[in-house]
């Protein structure tokens, strides 16, 4: 799972209100080359929530992304890089995402995360 | 043999014999294909190569995810079958796949997704598998969660595989429910064989953009197992709008209509009374347009 997957999923158990972000608890990541697309990124910037994707990135010893970001950074090549990075290149393998308000963990195994939820929680 | 959906849940169908096929059959494989393509072609993306992050719902082992992927969009999957997610990722497809269930909502922040595919699943929906399983309540928590994950005039192009004209309308109305417009595509309509259904569901309000595209489909030739190609085009087109109820006309006792004659006499009376009334004009007791 990449952290692109990550800034997007929320907790859905019924009655959370406040389910993003789910907190990243990673034991086994790796990284994996993929060509830079300029393009993309400036598409998908305003999506981004970027304190959770600094924060997850984090978990995955990435520091070198800017603590606050604005769309004015992504002129910048340097700026792209790691932002391309920590959002497609790292990828968690084993280890587990944490709903916020619930403590309830989604576990992650060989890179799919089980998102599932028990009968109670829909 | 019954349809799938009759045998057993999804994620015990899609077992790991069933999973199987979908690497070893080269037939399934070129079908998936296929569909997955005329999809993505119903998505009706921007053509200005910028690649976007895109859903498919019910990846499965992945094959439509790798057509996402060769027109070189970034997309979530999701599937049940933890059998099927394991054939993806032997396949070591390019997107991120989840082990989920749709019916429980997809679980995605609002209005971050550019578009979402899905092929043969979302009849699952219609049918409950555990006695918690309620359809109706499932397809809403579906197409809720999919309406605000999409960002606004996004398209949802899903295939499916309805077992009859009662499932594809209920699927068809808890979509307009949960806000989509659009409609149904029907490719070779009739072919029993080829014929495939795709609602083309469009976030936020008909417009003229959000007009259906044709279909395929031919007239009196005829068609092979597979999808043949055609040049003649067949319109196999139903629109949905959501329903808005029209003014309902006052009716006194009898019946009869409060109309311009009725108006006209009460105001008269009420001037006899002495009371303030507007001159009539031309404009009195006119009918006013359906929606005001």
């Amino acid at each position: 799972m990449r952290l692109l997957t990550h800034n997007m999923l929320s907790c859905n158990i019924k009655g959370v209100t406040n389910g993003f972000p789910l907190k990243l608890e990673a034991d086994k990541w790796v990284t994996k080359e993929v060509d830079l697309n300029a393009d993309f990124l400036r598409g998908v910037f305003p999506k981004i929530e970027w304190p959770a994707l600094v924060a997850a990135a984090r978990a995955l010893d990435y520091g070198d992304l800017p603590e606050q970001a604005d769309g004015s950074m992504l002129t910048s090549e340097d700026f792209l890089r790691r932002f391309h990075h920590a959002l497609l290149e790292l990828h968690v393998e084993e280890g587990a995402l944490v709903c916020p308000e619930t403590g309830r963990k989604f576990p992650i195994s060989k890179g799919i995360p089980n998102m599932l939820l028990h009968e109670d929680e829909v | 043999m019954p349809r799938p959906e009759l045998q057993a849940p999804p994620e015990i169908f899609y077992n790991d014999s069933e999973a199987r096929k979908y690497t070893t059959s080269s037939r399934i494989i070129e079908i998936q294909a296929r569909i997955s393509e005329r999809a993505l072609e119903l998505l009706n993306l921007p053509d200005d190569g910028v690649p976007r992050l895109l859903l498919d719902i019910g990846c499965g082992s992945g094959l439509s995810g790798e057509t996402l992927s060769e027109n070189g969009h970034h997309w979530i999957g999701y599937d049940i079958s933890q059998s099927m997610l394991d054939v993806a990722l032997e396949r070591e497809v390019e997107g991120d796949i989840l082990h989920g269930d749709m019916g429980q909502g997809l679980g995605l922040r609002p209005g971050v997704i550019d578009g979402a595919i899905s092929i043969s699943a979302v009849q699952w929906l219609c049918y409950a598998d555990k006695t918690s399983h309620e359809p109706r309540m499932r397809l809403k928590a579906f197409f809720g969660s999919l309406y605000k994950c999409l960002a606004r005039g996004a398209r949802a192009v899903l295939q499916i595989y309805a077992e009859n004209m009662d499932q594809s309308e209920m699927i068809m109305t808890y979509a307009m429910r949960a806000g989509f417009s659009g409609g149904v595509v029907v490719d070779w309509p009739h072919s029993s064989k080829a014929r495939k259904a795709y609602l083309v569901l469009t976030c936020g309000p008909a417009s003229l953009q959000t007009s259906l595209p044709k279909a395929k489909g031919e007239d009196g030739e005829m068609c092979s197992d597979e999808d043949g190609s055609g040049d003649d085009e067949n319109q196999t087109v139903g629109v949905y709008e959501r329903n808005r109820p029209r003014k309902k006309l006052k009716v006194n006792k009898k019946g009869k209509s409060k109309g311009k004659q009725w108006v006209l006499k009460k105001k008269e009376q009420m001037r006899k009374k002495g009371n303030e009334v507007p001159p009539d004009s031309k404009y009195t007791a006119r009918k006013r347009k359906a929606y005001f």
